[in-house]
């Protein structure tokens, strides 16, 4: 049983591609050590801890995502949406798997709702722990995931107009937040501190509805299919999408 | 002094590992060996950086990296294999495969 994606690659260019790699790993080491040797001691660590009572959240990693480089994770929701943008470019979705049997359906009705759980915890914990809005939404997308192979051709997502509104959801609110500091007069994404650790929270929450959608969709991996395919038992899997988009 | 020395073998087994089942991921020939593969590599590495000292990190790798990075390649490697089967069933020309 080979199937190889591909012929078998050429000698030569994969000589190419183990010593340009080769190559990348000494120039990565070389900017690395320059660097230690130019800013001895611990960089930002020190600046970021002592800046730390200000930011509204006590988990020094939330508060670097969330508030010191808080620009950097919006353009990050905005790459997720991009990638779930060509996704859905692709054309619609293959219909998904058949309906799962009992086994599967009594341990999706188990860990559906332990995951779901377990990604507001570790959203809300993301405050002071370990945790915030991409490993929910993660887990929520993980969630969808389990629905779609148990037979779910849209892996639990609401139709698409919803889902259109829940992709860009965290990205609107990121973006909103900004501009009313920005209008308090304050810079971009400059929170003030007694509404800092509460904008985070709402960012966080809706930044994980977005998150959980855009990895989802991408899971289903096309135009989501439109309601009233849903489940129906003789759905086959690996069937080619015969109607046009 | 034994406790480090226990605790430099550790670090080294697990290093090695992690170098082993990135060799075994990019080595291997059949997509959907090299997806699960990747997802051991993926979970492996969230070991890592959890001995690190870097369990934000590690969360994401598990959740991220491994877990839904590891399912939207596994599905991508049957999408292949279901379209190379299509091309290899009908030799004809290949004016009706796929755009996928």
């Amino acid at each position: 049983m080979r199937n190889s994606l591909e012929p078998k690659p050429q000698r030569s260019a994969a000589l190419l591609v183990v010593v340009l790699l080769i190559l990348l790993a000494g120039l990565l080491q070389w900017v690395y050590f320059t660097h230690a040797a130019t800013a001895p001691g611990a960089g930002l660590t020190a600046l970021a801890q002592a800046e730390l009572p200000r930011s509204g959240v006590t988990n020094p990693v939330t508060a670097v995502l969330l508030n010191y480089r808080a620009l950097d994770t919006l353009l990050e929701l905005s790459v997720l949406l991009t990638a779930m943008l060509g996704i859905w470019s692709l054309g619609p979705a293959t219909p998904g798997y058949q309906q799962a049997g009992a086994v599967f359906a009594g341990l999706a009705a188990w860990v559906v709702p332990l995951l779901i759980l377990s990604g507001g915890y570790l959203l809300w914990i993301g405050a002071k722990a370990p945790g915030g809005a991409f490993q929910a939404g993660a887990l929520l997308a993980a969630a969808g995931v389990i629905q779609r192979l148990g037979g779910d051709p849209r892996a639990s997502l609401p139709n698409e107009s919803a889902q259109r509104w829940l992709a860009i959801a965290g990205i609107g609110i990121f973006a909103l937040v900004g501009l009313a500091t920005l209008v308090a007069g304050r810079g971009f994404l400059d929170y003030p501190l007694a509404w800092a650790g509460w904008l985070i929270l709402l960012i966080e929450t809706f930044a994980t509805l977005t998150i959980a959608t855009l990895l989802t969709a991408a899971y289903v991996g096309g135009q989501p299919p439109p309601s009233q395919t849903t489940a129906t038992p003789g759905m086959h899997r690996m069937q080619a999408p015969d109607r046009k988009a | 002094m034994t406790a480090t020395l226990a605790l430099l073998i550790f670090d080294v087994l697990m290093l090695l590992t992690l170098l082993g089942l990135a060799v075994a991921t990019l080595s291997s020939r059949d997509p959907r060996r090299a997806a699960i593969l990747f997802i051991a590599f993926g979970l492996w590495l969230s070991l890592v950086w959890a001995r690190l000292g870097a369990p934000d990190v590690a969360l994401a790798e598990a959740a991220i990296g491994a877990g839904l990075g590891g399912a939207l390649i596994l599905s991508a490697a049957r999408r292949a294999r279901a379209s190379s089967q299509a091309k290899a069933r009908a030799p004809t020309p290949p004016e009706r495969t796929p755009p996928v």
